[in-house]
């Protein structure tokens, strides 16, 4: 994509009002997906497009599929057996079908990052967590790696915090704190896209205030998907929701639309919180 | 509450109390009385030889070789044996021992040929000690003509606690959370990576404590030792690692027949001459308190580590 494209959907994300044409820029593309856990399947042909540079929810009731959805953008599954790919997850702009099985998931994983649920730093010092994603890409040399870390930290609001104990152990920080370190280790390589799983949903409301701004600061930068039980959250954070129900997605829309006129019954139950 | 309505309920709830309140009890008497008696046991056992042993300690019980006159016979001969032949197993029992657990739990596909060989390795961990010796007086001493040397002793007893050690590293690689596994392969490290950067440093405690009980059951291990035909007395040393001429280290001494302290106590006691016995006393003590010292060392590790990752 082209400097003009990238500038306007910076400027789209600032006023909050997101533009949504069918030639917006696309980072990924969910196609005809469909995934099983053995016999047991969990979602159902789901498609849907990811705007380059925008935050994109997932939303649902638990065991709509919306986590299984999200962690096959990084084929997580492919570490545990007997897990199924089908359909296609397109990378753009490379197109790259990451959920092939020709694809190896570790060149997935260079690509996209991945925060968790739980604050899930490494048993190391706040640097070497920070680190670490550049040591295993082979950046080794010492002024690079520093510079990396100091700018991430930065952009994940923590620099100021940390900057005096880099070398004390990352357990020592409180569970926002960890939060906003894994985002920042995630960041680290410059990943296409980060994927967010409730990433919120452990912390108090002042830590989960802090990382939906950082979220906010962050997608002008790269694209973010996010799993959210937190409707309020998918509404202040987000630019497109996809609302996801028994492994199918029922709607998909600007998040606006969503959650002022929503197409479907189900969708409108679920947000007004008639279940789930 | 419902007392004045109900008040047979109220007599019920009374008694379910002091039931429960008198099982509590009496469960916590038994098992008093049973603790008392083992720990008394095992008590008066180690006293009676701490008694007998302790004064018999001096420094030339540790720098004499065993003698024909009790009052000056010493362990220099054991206990050099006994560290070398530690040494000898822990160098190939401890990087054996983990690289295949780490294999087995890291690498190799999940199906029932690696079952099989999970099921026996967890049986070989409780194979007697004796069968390790026969193994070993066959394989090591007989058909690959060995001879009786130190070598083949730290094979046999590294053979014995190569178990201890897989499981042990399985274990401890399966003990860690699977938010640090998750994290490091969403990170983009390949499985070399994640598994020395990030898993093994997780679970080195754990395969450090395996590793040390492993050493520590190898240390008192007699029967495959006596077994593969060790010396029963030796008065002379193996030779030293160190050289003065180049290459100045020496593998010589695992060439060389030895002698190990618990073979060294086995012998003292068969003798009639009183002053053996206290000698062989004194040998349990320093026995006990290498033992001893290995397991805190293992509890030491742990307990640091896990005060260190907080």
């Amino acid at each position: 994509m082209d400097a003009r494209t990238r500038e306007q959907s910076v400027v789209a994300a600032d006023t909050s009002q997101p533009e949504l044409k069918a030639d917006a820029p696309l980072r990924a593309r969910v196609v005809d997906f469909s995934f099983y856990y053995g016999d047991k399947q969990a979602l159902n042909r789901v498609s849907f497009p990811i705007y380059d540079r925008k935050v994109t929810a997932l939303i649902g009731p638990s065991g709509c599929g919306k986590s299984t959805l999200l962690r096959a953008f990084n084929r997580m599954h492919d570490l545990y057996p007997g897990n199924r790919y089908e359909g296609e997850v397109i990378l753009y702009p490379e197109e790259l079908n990451i959920v092939s099985p020709a694809v190896d998931p570790l060149l997935v994983r260079l690509k996209i990052g991945m925060v968790f649920q739980k604050p899930n730093p490494f048993p190391k010092s706040i640097y070497e967590n920070v680190a670490s994603g550049l040591w295993v890409r082979g950046i080794r040399k010492k002024s690079l790696v520093d510079e990396r870390v100091e700018e991430v930290l930065r952009q994940a609001a923590l620099w100021d915090e940390v900057k005096d104990r880099l070398r004390t152990s990352a357990y020592g920080l409180s569970g926002g704190q960890q939060q906003r370190l894994c985002i920042a280790r995630a960041l680290a390589p410059g990943p296409e896209m980060l994927l967010l799983d409730e990433p919120t949903s452990a912390l108090d409301p002042i830590a989960t205030a802090r990382i939906e701004t950082l979220m906010t600061e962050l997608s002008s930068m790269v694209t973010i998907l996010i799993v959210t039980h937190n409707m309020q959250q998918a509404a202040r954070v987000s630019d497109t929701t996809a609302f996801m129900y028994l492994g199918e997605l029922v709607e998909f829309g600007p998040t606006t639309t969503m959650f002022t006129a929503p197409h479907d019954r189900r969708t409108q139950d679920y947000i007004t919180g008639r279940f789930g | 509450m419902s007392t004045d309505r109900n008040p047979t309920a109220a007599t019920d709830e009374q008694t379910l109390v002091r039931r429960a309140n008198w099982q509590d009890l009496r469960f916590a008497i038994v098992g008093f009385v049973v603790l008392v008696m083992a720990m008394t046991t095992l008590l008066v056992l180690v006293g009676d030889f701490m008694i007998d042993g302790v004064p018999r300690l001096s420094w030339e019980f540790f720098t004499n070789f065993p003698s024909r006159r009790p009052e000056q016979a010493g362990i220099l001969s054991a206990w050099v044996g006994s560290a070398l032949v530690m040494l000898t197993t822990a160098a190939l029992a401890v990087p054996v021992g983990v690289a295949a657990g780490i294999y087995l739990e890291e690498y190799a596909p999940k199906n029932w040929i690696t079952d099989i060989i999970e099921i026996n390795v967890t049986n070989l961990a409780g194979v007697p000690s004796i069968i390790y010796g026969l193994l070993a007086l066959g394989l090591f001493v007989q058909t690959l003509k060995l001879g009786q040397t130190i070598l083949v002793a730290g094979l046999t007893l590294a053979l014995l606690i190569l178990p201890i050690i897989i499981v042990a590293t399985r274990e401890a690689l399966r003990s860690i959370p699977l938010e640090v596994r998750e994290a490091a392969y969403a990170l983009g490290a390949d499985r070399w990576q994640a598994v020395w950067m990030y898993l093994l440093p997780t679970a080195r405690p754990g395969i450090l404590t395996g590793a040390i009980v492993g050493m520590s059951r190898a240390i008192g291990e007699t029967a495959p030792i006596i077994t593969i035909g060790a010396l029963t007395f030796i008065a002379f040393l193996p030779p030293s690692p160190v050289q003065e001429t180049f290459p100045f280290v020496s593998f010589e001494w695992l060439n060389s027949p030895f002698t190990v302290m618990p073979i060294q106590m086995f012998n003292w006691i068969s003798r009639p001459q009183a002053g053996f016995h206290v000698a062989a006393a004194a040998t349990g003590v320093v026995l006990l308190g290498m033992t001893l010292m290995m397991n805190g060392l293992a509890i030491y590790i742990r307990y640091r580590i896990r005060k260190g990752a907080g």
